[in-house]
Formats: C-alpha cells, structure tokens, sequence
C-alpha cells in the first residue's frame, strides 16, 4: 500500500468537490434537509403525544446514526462513479495504483464525508431542537464505527456491481442502502417487525446498532452485546464484500470491461 | 551512454492470445521494442491494435502469453513497471471538472513524481497549457485537452510510452509540434514508444519499425527504411497488405 497513490485518489475527489458547487450541495443539503423536516415532525409529534418524552432523542439519534451509514457508502459508490462518469478509470488502473489502494482512497473520501455530515446534522440538531448526539456518550464512538463499516460494506458491493454489470447498475448507488433501512429498525425497535423480519434483522449489523442507541438512551447502559454483535457481523460483510471486489475486478481485467465501462 | 543502451528491450510481448468469447482478438502477437526505439501499430478498426495496448498497460489480462517490461513480467510487477511508462489516448478523458493543474497534480502523485509542483508547471508550459492552468478542463478545445493528456503521459518521465492514436483531435500545427517533441524525447533520452494512428503519414514520420495487424495477427513488421524503399509510402504498404 503506498501512501502517495492513495492521497492521489483522495486528493482527485477534493478537487472535484471544492470546485463544483452542486456537489458540495449534496454534502450539505440532504443532511440540512433530513434534520430539519424530521425532526420538526418529530417536535410536532412528541407534543401531541405527552408521554413520549424520548420520542425526539430516538428519531434525531437515529436520523443522524442512519446518514453517517448512507454517506459512508455513498462516499465510496458515488466516487467510484465519478470516475467512471469522467471515463478516467482507464487512466487510473493503468497507473501504477493497485486496485486496493483505490479502494483505500475511497474509504478515505467516505470518511470525509461522514464527518461533515454528521457536523452539519449535529449543530443543527443542537441549534434547532437542543438535542445532542453526544448524549449517547461512550457508545456513540462504537455504534458510529459500525455504522461506517457497514456503509463501507455496501459500498464496497455496489462498486462491485457496477463494475461488473456497467453503469445499468449506477442506481444501487443511491437504492441498496434503502434496502436494509426497513430491516435496520432505524425509527421503531426490532420488535415491532413480523417475526419472519426480525430474524433477518439479527444479521444486519445496522439493527444491533439502532436498538444499541436505543437501549443507551431509554437505560443510559453501554450495549455491549450489541455492539459484539454488529461488529462481527460488519467483518464478515465488509471482508465478503471486499473479496467479492477483488473478485469482479480480476473479471474485469480478463473481460477487458475497465477500457470499456462508462463508453 | 545512451547509443550503448539502444540494445536494451523495454518490451517484449510473447505468444499474446486474447480471446472475448468467441471473438479473438489477438492470435498469438510477438514483438520486441528496445531503449529508444519507436514502433508503430497499423491495422483496421478491430484489427487488435487497443486491445493489444491495452493488455501491455495491464488493463486486461492475455488468454495466453507473456508481457515483458524492462526485464520484468508485468502482472507479477505491475505497478513497479507501470511506474516507468505511461500512455494517451484519444479516448481516455482527464475528468473535465478538474483544471489541468489538478489533473497534473493528482497523476503526478499517482506516478510519484519527485517534485510533483515544479514538473507540473514545466508539463504545462511545454504545452502551450500553463495560462489555462486554472481553468476546469471542460473549458479547453480538443486539441488542448489532447494536450494535457500528453502532458500527463509525460509526467513521470517515462522509458516507454504507448500512444493511441495521440493526436487525432490535434490540429495539423499542434499534431506536428507533437510528433516533434516525441521525436526530440527519443533521440535525447531514449524514450521508447509504442504508436498506433489511422494517419499512416504520421506513423511514417515518427515509427523506426511498423507493424500491422490484420485479424489479431501480425501481418507485416518492418524497418520504416525498408518498407519505404519497398514501397512508395505507407499508405501503400497497408493497402497492398489488405488486398493480400
């Protein structure tokens, strides 16, 4: 792995965003826009519920905690297709950049964008609602850790989708995520999904770690169960998925897709 | 010093099949490029001629057969060897939301440049491009961002750079400034090139040796000299090879 190449792919995604202001948009307004409808919603609905005192400390919790996810695998599946939108993936893999060192770049990036976006989503959580995600204390760091990891893990397999199958599959970029949200219980505990569901839930990592934040705020105890659970499950995924790209990229090389992807 | 260096292969390609299904591409090419030697690639469209550039830039793996670059197998020493060459296409963009200082600056990491800064201005100042260093790539004409992709390829001082087609967006002016800087690079530092062009006259000004490829296999490969005294120009070559 060498440093230099991979600060090449990171600094390639700097440019590109200092330099456009739509994408630098992107960053900023659908974390502003997610905290500022829904948590009024939620406002709205914890006064005309009085017993749910908590109501908006679990529904910002989880409107943060599911962005941090959503970004993190957008930093890498929305980068990867810059790339392939420019046609520069030829230019890329014919340098000396190894495939993992690209890959590392973009968990680089994905990590970029997480941070701003949970700054953004936080302040203005602070500012609009007096709600601090740093309630939740020392479990914040882990759950947050394993929200990146699983949002690395589809990224990964979306990236890898989409190199094998073309740009036909550029919409997972923005739809796999969604797929597990219904499964990950973000608003509502595990409980409340039909039995059948919950079952599935138990190995989505994203799961262990929402009812995690929700047990950390209704208790103030550390999930630790909870988190051994996402955390093992998330390196299971996240080491599947590389595999699973190292894979599709040999694939690639032996069906010559790379000179030809984005054409 | 470099006369006694004109013996050294940069690059051999031995026995090179590639097949996509049933479609073979390449029927078994063999060549030898050595230290300052320039070799140009001919044939029709489909001929194998990418295809065959792009297997020697590891961008896709042969069926069968060996890639030697300086005296190394390429895809057990990919990025050791990808260090020392470069390539441009006219079909591999830069991204265009990228000025061409960015550009310059992101490859020249990529190929670890020692002094990427300074290499960058003196790429752009060589052509004709460091008054436009500023402005997003999408802003320059196509001859212009041909331009940064030869400055690109050049980057990283290369031993053996592969061209594809390099100056089909060029204007005749620019196209010639070009070939005339390639030319000064091979005799002064004894830069290899590998150059395919559907612009045969081209081929004919920069190519020592010529090599043309008809349904992936090599058909005729020739001293520049020779086929010229065989022939009239290489025009003549390649439509009389085709007819054959």
């Amino acid at each position: 792995m060498n440093p230099r190449r991979v600060a090449a792919v990171l600094l390639r995604q700097v440019y590109l965003y200092r330099r456009s202001f739509p994408r630098l948009l992107e960053v900023f307004y659908w974390p502003t826009v997610d905290i500022l409808l829904w948590g009024f919603v939620s406002l709205y609905l914890q006064r005309s519920q009085q017993g749910l005192a908590e109501f908006v400390a679990f529904f910002l919790g989880a409107l943060i905690l599911w962005d941090v996810l959503f970004r993190a695998q957008q930093g890498i599946s929305v980068s990867f297709l810059e790339d392939l939108w420019a046609r520069n993936l030829i230019n890329i893999f014919a340098s000396p950049l190894r495939a993992g060192e690209y890959m590392a770049g973009l968990l680089l990036i994905s990590i970029v964008k997480v941070v701003i976006a949970f700054l953004v989503m936080s302040a203005l959580a602070g500012l609009f609602y007096s709600y601090s995600i740093f309630s939740l204390g020392a479990s914040l760091l882990p759950l947050v850790l394993n929200l990146v990891a699983m949002g690395w893990a589809i990224g990964v397999l979306t990236t890898a989708l989409i190199l094998r199958f073309g740009q036909e599959a550029e919409v997972l970029a923005w739809a796999l995520a969604f797929l597990f949200m219904p499964f990950s219980a973000v608003f509502y505990p595990v409980e409340t999904l039909p039995p059948a569901l919950q079952a599935v839930a138990r190995f989505i990592p994203s799961a262990h770690a929402f009812e995690g934040m929700r047990a950390v705020l209704a208790t103030g105890a550390f999930p630790t169960e909870r988190l051994l659970w996402a955390s093992a499950l998330n390196a299971l995924y996240l080491g599947a998925s590389l595999v699973l790209f190292a894979r599709i990229f040999r694939y690639a090389l032996k069906r010559g897709i790379i000179p030809k992807i984005g054409e | 010093m470099l006369q006694c260096c004109f013996s050294m292969v940069v690059l051999r390609t031995e026995g090179l099949k590639k097949r996509f299904g049933a479609v073979h591409a390449l029927r078994g090419v063999s060549l030898e490029l050595r230290r300052g030697q320039a070799l140009g690639v001919v044939g029709p469209n489909g001929a194998g001629k990418t295809t065959l550039l792009h297997i020697i830039l590891g961008l896709i793996t042969p069926t069968e057969g060996l890639v030697e670059c300086f005296g190394l197998e390429l895809w057990s020493h990919r990025s050791q060897v990808l260090r020392r060459m470069n390539f441009a296409s006219n079909y591999a963009g830069l991204p265009l939301s990228l000025t061409p200082w960015e550009n310059l600056m992101v490859y020249a990491l990529m190929y670890e440049v020692p002094r990427a800064r300074r290499r960058c201005q003196e790429m752009l100042q060589r052509f004709g491009l460091w008054h436009l260093r500023d402005v997003p790539s999408r802003r320059l004409s196509s001859g212009q961002m041909m331009r940064l992709a030869l400055a690109k390829a050049l980057l990283n001082e290369p031993e053996l750079l592969l061209l594809d087609e390099p100056t089909a967006g060029l204007d005749p002016s620019s196209a010639r400034a070009s070939r005339q800087m390639l030319r000064e690079l091979k005799a002064r530092r004894g830069l290899s090139l590998l150059y395919t062009s559907h612009n045969l006259a081209e081929i004919q000004e920069v190519a020592d040796e010529v090599m043309l490829i008809w349904e992936g296999q090599v058909a005729a490969h020739m001293p520049t000299q020779e086929l010229l005294r065989r022939y009239r120009s290489l025009e003549e070559f390649f439509f009389r090879r085709l007819r054959q």
